[in-house]
């Protein structure tokens, strides 16, 4: 049997722990309890692993990384075993020191994410007062370090208004780099999502704003922005097609092919503690379950774009057409994409209370 | 707020914090590590990058190429200034 490729990047969801709630949040709805995560040296190990198999980058992520008091010393791993280390975080409770010893482990990148620029509305959205502030000053140390940042915010309807002052943000905070990314409906997103959806004029006002800036800005700083995919007639490529560059592990050690896979109900996962990630990766049942173009129904197998996009995501197919292996929605060709755009219409004028993402 | 870098022929490039040339050993070629990126290089950006090192010019770099690949100069010039122009406004070059 012929191996598949060998994954380029790996997501660590170190813990679901985190200070702030974000409504948006695409953690699961049953959050791992702290006890139920991975030990450092397993952690550990999980590089080792990877790094063998030909991995290049390995992004920190949670929950919020730096709750876990050992993030030092994974990345410290990662980086002798000659890994791309990346810090995915929300900037809360980074203090100065915290990054200083990051930078020193071997930290290459962080990224950033604010919730607005009006900080009453941040706060509203990740159920916590004064994050901004903290943010800002976070950003600071980072770039005091000589560490590159980018800014990430994710996009609903309460902030979209204000794409160009997130932009200034971003200027303002040093960051080579700002993602302006829509929420995508999984976790906790999915029964907050008739309050987070934006109307369509607010989407493509926002984009023209983006299509102004990108040209101002031409080399000061890069914006990548992704259309939601709410919006679009065709999909992406979720994870650059499913088990061909990208894993997660979650923090009890699960390997998953995508962050919300486990949406999937029917999927089996392979944990780091039982069963070594070349043989998940190769062979494991949730891996190959969708992996290249054998799997797909039509319209997508006689499709031209069926090695562009792969088929789209798996988990809208199944949350909106009842069929993990169906055409993702998001697709103009999909049977289901009328019931994509329907939701798309039902946006909630009326502000509604928001849920927020703890443990329950 | 800072400018835009822009590449001229006494520039000196090199590449930024958080940026890194690899040799990727599983598949064998080159590649360009840079935040939530990988380029891929084929073997004219690679050797272009290996001679950015911040102390040797474009006009000096482009010279140096002509001459290893036999190639005319002002053609590997207007490349070489191509491609660093673009990791110069991603954010992966400075000068
Ligand atoms: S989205 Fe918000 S709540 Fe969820 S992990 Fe990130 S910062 Fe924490
Ligand atoms: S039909 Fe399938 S392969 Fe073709 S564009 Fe739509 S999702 Fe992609």
């Amino acid at each position: 049997m012929t191996h598949p490729a060998p994954p380029l990047a790996a997501l660590f969801e170190l813990t679901h722990r985190c200070p702030l709630q974000c409504a948006y949040c695409s953690n699961p709805l049953a959050l791992t309890p702290p006890a139920q995560e991975l030990t450092t040296a397993q952690w550990q190990d999980a590089i080792r692993q990877l790094q063998a198999l030909g991995v290049l980058q390995v992004h920190f992520s949670g929950g919020e990384p730096a709750a876990r008091n050992d993030l030092e010393t994974l990345v410290e791993t990662a980086h002798r075993s000659d890994l791309y280390t990346n810090l995915i975080t929300s900037g809360v409770t980074l203090k100065e020191a915290r990054i200083d010893r990051l930078a020193g482990a071997g930290l290459d990148h962080i990224q950033l994410s604010i919730q607005d620029t009006d900080e009453a509305q941040a706060d509203a959205m990740a159920g916590v007062k004064g994050a901004l502030a903290r943010k800002a000053a976070a950003a600071r140390a980072i770039r005091a370090a000589g560490l590159p940042l980018t800014v990430n915010c994710v996009i609903q309807r309460r902030n979209v208004a204000r794409v160009a002052a997130m932009i200034d943000w971003a200027l303002e905070a040093g960051a080579r780099r700002i993602e302006i990314a829509h929420v995508q409906y999984y976790g906790w997103a999915i029964p907050n999502r008739a309050a987070l959806l934006p109307p369509r004029e607010a989407v493509d006002r926002a984009l023209a704003v983006i299509e102004d800036a990108r040209e101002r800005l031409k080399g000061i700083i890069a914006i990548d922005h992704v259309i939601p995919d709410y919006y679009a007639a065709r999909p992406k490529a979720c994870m650059g097609g499913w088990g061909r560059q990208f894993l997660v592990i979650d923090p009890a050690g699960d390997v998953l092919p995508c962050h919300a896979a486990k949406t999937i109900p029917d999927l089996r996962f392979d944990n780091v503690r039982q069963r070594d990630l070349a043989s998940i990766w190769n062979e494991g049942e949730a891996f190959q379950r969708f992996r290249g173009t054998a799997w797909m129904p039509q319209p997508c197998r006689s499709c031209e774009r069926k090695e562009v996009d792969w088929g789209g995501c798996r988990c809208q197919a199944l949350k909106i057409a009842g069929n993990a292996a169906a055409t993702d929605p998001a697709c103009a060709l999909s049977p289901a994409h009328a019931r994509l755009q329907a939701l798309a219409g039902v946006t909630d004028l009326a502000p509604s209370p928001l849920l927020y993402r703890r443990y329950i | 707020m800072s400018e835009r870098i822009l590449i001229a022929r006494e520039s000196r490039p090199s590449l930024r914090r958080g940026v890194r040339l690899q040799f990727d050993s599983a598949r064998q070629r080159w590649l360009l590590q840079a935040p939530e990126r990988i380029v891929l290089l084929d073997e004219i950006a690679h050797a272009i990058l290996t001679r950015c090192d911040g102390n040797v010019s474009v006009a000096a770099i482009s010279e140096d190429l002509a001459r290893q690949y036999a190639a005319p100069k002002e053609e590997i010039e207007r490349d070489v200034s191509e491609l660093l122009q673009e990791l110069a406004d991603k954010g992966y070059v400075s000068a």
